[in-house]
């Protein structure tokens, strides 16, 4: 079936005018009209403008042009803004906002003739793990409907795995494309932060969001993170470094590849969660590659710093949300306090507001040197034993999540539970580093994924370690029943 | 109040002259139909992120050398989170704990000619605000964010000011050096120059400072001087009436000239401070700032000392004539044609007639009625006895309306000064003839009498004698 190919296989379909990009686009689209009811993957499809898209690709294509997304379909998470197409976040704040400009992401997706399908559902404003805080209502994980998908990236990851769509854009602050993929059973890539333009992403927190992309395989997240990549000067943080050829990179062997085995990923871990990843290392050793134990001792503050620092610039970032320029505004304001109060109060929801505060109390006169100063010490402490972990190993090699799929309002009301599903991804956010998650095999038949951690600017590394696996091993080809 | 010092550091805002924002593309001009020059990342759009002007940043590293201060390597950009419709993105971006410019310092003269050094404890970089229209809408208020993200440059100066006439000086000085940067527009009634005063008195003698009140955004020398005045006066009467001067932030009533409660310290916003991560610290390397170096102008100070010691000048005359680029090129312009010699007669004419015609219709010096060549070629005639001084402002003000040089007017109007010997004695002989009473009364010892024969000699040659033959030969026809 069309939704099985691989990117690359659709391509080579397109370039020889085997299938169209019409064909194509209209085969996901019958597959969201079908499945998304239930799953609920996204906030906006765009099918007219789909078929406009797909039938542009078509005639580039007909004129001879090629290129590895030329003609592809594609969703984005709603947090990337699209000229003329709603992007909420998540959010009612942002219900009635329609760009006037396009995210660099998405220009460049659109200029490689991705043809969008539609706007993926999302936790409010990137803040969740679970797609629960999600205006829209949450998102359901199709291995087991009663489940969540994780998150904030949840629609993305759920519509990728349900096969909606080739590949999926998301952002990654503390984990949002890394935790969602691990129980979706697909593969997911965080870059290094400021590989990838950060322009016209709705702000979260800026120092940590990353965007990044969810594919089937390690092979077709290359294809599109290839395409995304790359300086852009209306992103000062973006870095100028050259883009190396990711696809080319694939098929380098493993021998000798030193895989480093973090001591702090392993303390207190359940017993099946190891024995999958004890799995996942015998291949590894079969392909050449050694084992390193590695240790770094602060990483256990990450979760406590990053939601410091998250929150911090959160309150900060979301200050524009004032209900005088756009989005929400509440009904006849009686003045400014009121006007300010009552949209901000409207507009956001809980886990929103919660930040908000969180982020505002650690930034005040008399708490900032205690919270915020103390966070970035630690975030410093953090990246540097990395750095260090980092001349010893070529890769670092973890669980994605502690446990898998948890069921929908089951950590609702227990932020603290909530914030520790991040526990192995939010490391990677607080140094910048490249983070991958892929799936590695099933706890009580749900997926779990297995995560590969790389230097700075090391994602065809990253995304070569897991090809080779993906080589080796079938578990990312598994679909979730009924979505085959 | 002999009895208290005054205690005075401005805070001044001055906008920089780049075309575009400080960190966006959106044009800066001044006037354009509201919200016409606001971009997205003026909006403060979801999405959308700062990218900084390097040409303000040129800006505001040529102000910390022309102040001999200390250029930054790594200054950071900060948030400063506050809620206000004029500010979009409900933060303002400003340097706080590490700012480009530190530790400068700038010298002005006191009325009794003693300089004093003020120090400049920093300038730093931020964006403006934009602005809240309230007039001529019922039930609302307009925003226009055209001056939303405008680059200003901070200049804060030490408490060193001890009187509001020292205040005005420093503002003057500073207002001086951002304009022969070409920095600044120095525009202060479109308000691209600006300043906050910080105001506090104490005993005198006593160390501590007393309590200060901030004067919020005055745009005049005047406004900061009459502001100063009555706020200083306001202190005192509170402190000796026995009440206690508390930490706020005042407006000034430029109609009733009183300065008037904003806010307390207590009802002030925490502004929740930290480094903006949406943009990278700002890193200066010394090629750039030996470079910026290069393009520094002659600054005011040094020009006023060469014109005193190239030219002869009187300090005052000198620091007058370099008051702006444009007035010291045009003098300079001048003695190049009349020669250093007669510099000083440059110099007054400079100060003076053309002074106030300028200040009289309202120009420039860049749009002097009189060119810089045609005042030299009036001057040339005084130097070669062609016409008197006097003819000369007679001249000057034809020169001024129509434009024609000086030789032109003095040959149409036959304003050629009389030299002859012969004929000043001829009028002079006629005049004593015509005046018996007055010869005798002078002769009787009446001195002054002499000035009423040379005005009448004056008048018969409707000014064209030359003054100093007039008055030699007056002196031997009337002993």
């Amino acid at each position: 079936m069309l939704h099985d190919l691989s990117i690359g296989a659709l391509a080579d379909l397109l370039g020889r005018g085997k299938l169209s990009s019409v064909e194509l686009t209209r085969h996901f689209l019958g597959r969201i009209e079908r499945y998304d009811p239930a799953l609920n993957s996204l906030i906006t499809a765009t099918a007219d403008q789909a078929l406009a898209a797909a039938a542009d690709a078509d005639r580039r294509l007909q004129r001879g042009e090629s290129g590895p997304l030329l003609g592809i379909p594609l969703i984005h998470k709603d947090i990337f803004c699209t000229e003329g197409v709603r992007t909420s976040c998540g959010s009612r704040m942002l219900d009635n906002f329609v760009a006037p400009y396009d995210a660099t992401v998405v220009e460049r997706l659109r200029a490689a003739g991705g043809v969008m399908l539609g706007k993926a559902n999302m936790d409010e404003f990137a803040m969740g793990s679970s797609n629960e805080t999600s205006y829209y209502g949450p998102v359901k994980n199709p291995w087991d409907t009663s489940k969540v998908p994780g998150g904030s990236s949840g629609g993305s990851a759920a519509a990728t795995a349900a096969r909606l769509a080739p590949y999926a854009t998301g952002t990654d602050t503390g984990g949002s494309i890394r935790q969602p993929a691990a129980l979706t059973g697909v593969t997911g890539i965080k870059p290094t932060y400021g590989r990838v333009s950060r322009y016209g992403i709705v702000a979260f927190a800026s120092s940590l969001d990353q965007a990044g992309v969810f594919a089937r395989s390690a092979a077709d997240a290359a294809t599109v993170l290839q395409a995304m990549a790359g300086f852009d000067p209306r992103d000062s943080t973006s870095v100028d470094v050259p883009v190396p050829d990711y696809g080319a990179a694939l098929a380098q062997t493993l021998a000798g590849l030193k895989i480093g085995l973090l001591a702090e990923f392993f303390d207190g871990l359940e017993a099946r969660n190891v024995a999958l990843i004890e799995a996942a290392l015998a291949v590894y050793r079969s392909l050449g590659a050694e084992t390193v134990d590695v240790s770094l001792p602060h990483l256990p503050l990450s979760v406590p710093t990053y939601y410091v620092v998250a929150p911090a610039e959160c309150s900060s970032n979301l200050s524009r949300f004032d209900g005088v320029r756009f989005g929400y505004r509440c009904e006849a304001p009686k003045d400014l306090m009121d006007l300010y109060k009552r949209s901000r109060g409207e507009g956001f929801g809980p886990e929103v507001k919660r930040r908000i505060m969180t982020g505002t109390y650690v930034l005040s006169a008399g708490y900032f040197d205690a919270y915020y100063l103390k966070a970035q010490k630690a975030r410093q402490l953090i990246t540097d034993e990395f750095r260090a972990a980092f001349t010893q190993v070529d890769l670092l090699l973890g669980p994605t999540t502690p446990t898998p799929a948890f069921a929908l309002g089951a950590k609702v009301d227990d932020p603290i539970t909530m914030y520790l599903n991040d526990i192995y991804t939010i490391g990677a956010n607080l140094a910048g580093l490249p983070g991958l998650s892929m799936p590695c095999g099933t706890i009580d038949g749900l997926p779990m994924g297995l995560q590969l951690i790389g230097p700075h600017f090391a994602e065809a590394r990253v995304l070569n370690a897991a090809h080779q696996y993906q080589l080796a091993t079938d578990w990312h080809l598994r679909a979730p029943r009924g979505y085959e | 109040m002999a009895d208290w010092e005054v205690v005075i550091g401005l805070e001044i805002h001055a906008q920089l002259a780049t075309r575009s924002k400080i960190f966006s593309g959106a044009a800066t001009a001044y006037g354009a139909p509201p919200n016409s020059q606001a971009s997205l990342v003026d909006l403060a759009y979801p999405g959308v992120l700062p990218v900084l002007n390097a040409e303000a940043v040129r800006m505001a590293v040529k102000f910390g050398l022309a102040i001999g201060a200390k250029v930054a390597e790594r200054s950071i950009f900060a948030r400063k989170n506050y809620f206000y419709p004029d500010l979009p993105k409900g933060y303002q971006i400003s340097q706080y704990e590490h700012p480009v410019v530190e530790q400068g310092s700038l010298a002005i003269v006191l009325d009794d000619g003693v300089v004093k050094t003020v120090g400049i404890t920093r300038a730093h970089l931020e964006e403006d605000a934009g602005k809240s229209l309230h007039e001529g809408l019922a039930h609302a208020s307009g925003i226009d964010l055209n001056r939303a993200g405008t680059p200003l440059l901070e200049i804060v100066s030490e408490p060193d000011m001890r009187s509001a006439k020292e205040a005005v000086a420093y503002m003057k000085k500073v207002h001086t050096l951002v304009r022969y940067l070409e920095i600044c527009d120095g525009n202060m009634q479109e308000g691209s120059f600006r300043c906050d005063a910080n105001v506090s008195v104490r005993r005198r003698g006593q160390q501590k400072f007393g309590t200060r009140a901030e004067i919020k955004n005055l745009n005049s020398f005047r406004f900061v001087e009459k502001a100063i005045q009555y706020e200083v006066a306001r202190q005192i009467e509170l402190i000796e009436s026995g009440g206690k001067v508390v930490q706020e932030t005042r407006l000034y009533d430029s109609d009733k000239h009183e300065t008037r409660s904003m806010r307390s310290k207590e009802e002030a916003n925490d502004y929740r401070y930290f480094p903006d991560p949406d943009l990278l610290p700002l890193e200066i390397d010394p090629a750039f700032i030996a470079e910026v170096r290069s393009t520094l102008p002659e600054l005011p100070d040094e020009k006023a000392a060469r014109f005193a010691t190239q030219f002869g000048l009187s300090p005052y005359d000198a620091g007058v004539l370099s008051a702006s680029r444009e007035l010291g090129a045009y003098f300079e312009a001048v003695v190049a044609a009349v020669g250093a010699a007669n510099a000083k007669l440059a110099a007054n004419w400079v100060m003076g007639e053309l002074s106030s015609a300028l200040n009289r219709d309202g120009l420039e010096i860049g749009a002097s009625r009189v060119a810089p060549s045609a005042l030299a070629g009036l001057l040339a005639r005084i130097l070669d006895a062609t016409i008197s001084g006097k003819i000369a402002k007679e001249v000057f003000e034809s020169m001024w309306a129509e434009g024609s040089d000086a030789d032109a007017i003095i040959a149409a109007k036959g304003l050629k000064q009389i030299t002859d010997g012969g004929a000043i004695e001829a009028v002079i002989v006629q005049i004593i003839a015509a005046n018996p009473k007055q010869l005798a009364e002078y002769r009787a010892g009446n001195d002054k009498l002499f000035r009423f024969f040379v005005g009448q000699v004056m008048k018969a040659t409707q000014g064209k004698a030359n003054p100093a033959q007039v008055d030699d030969l007056l002196k031997q026809k009337l002993s």
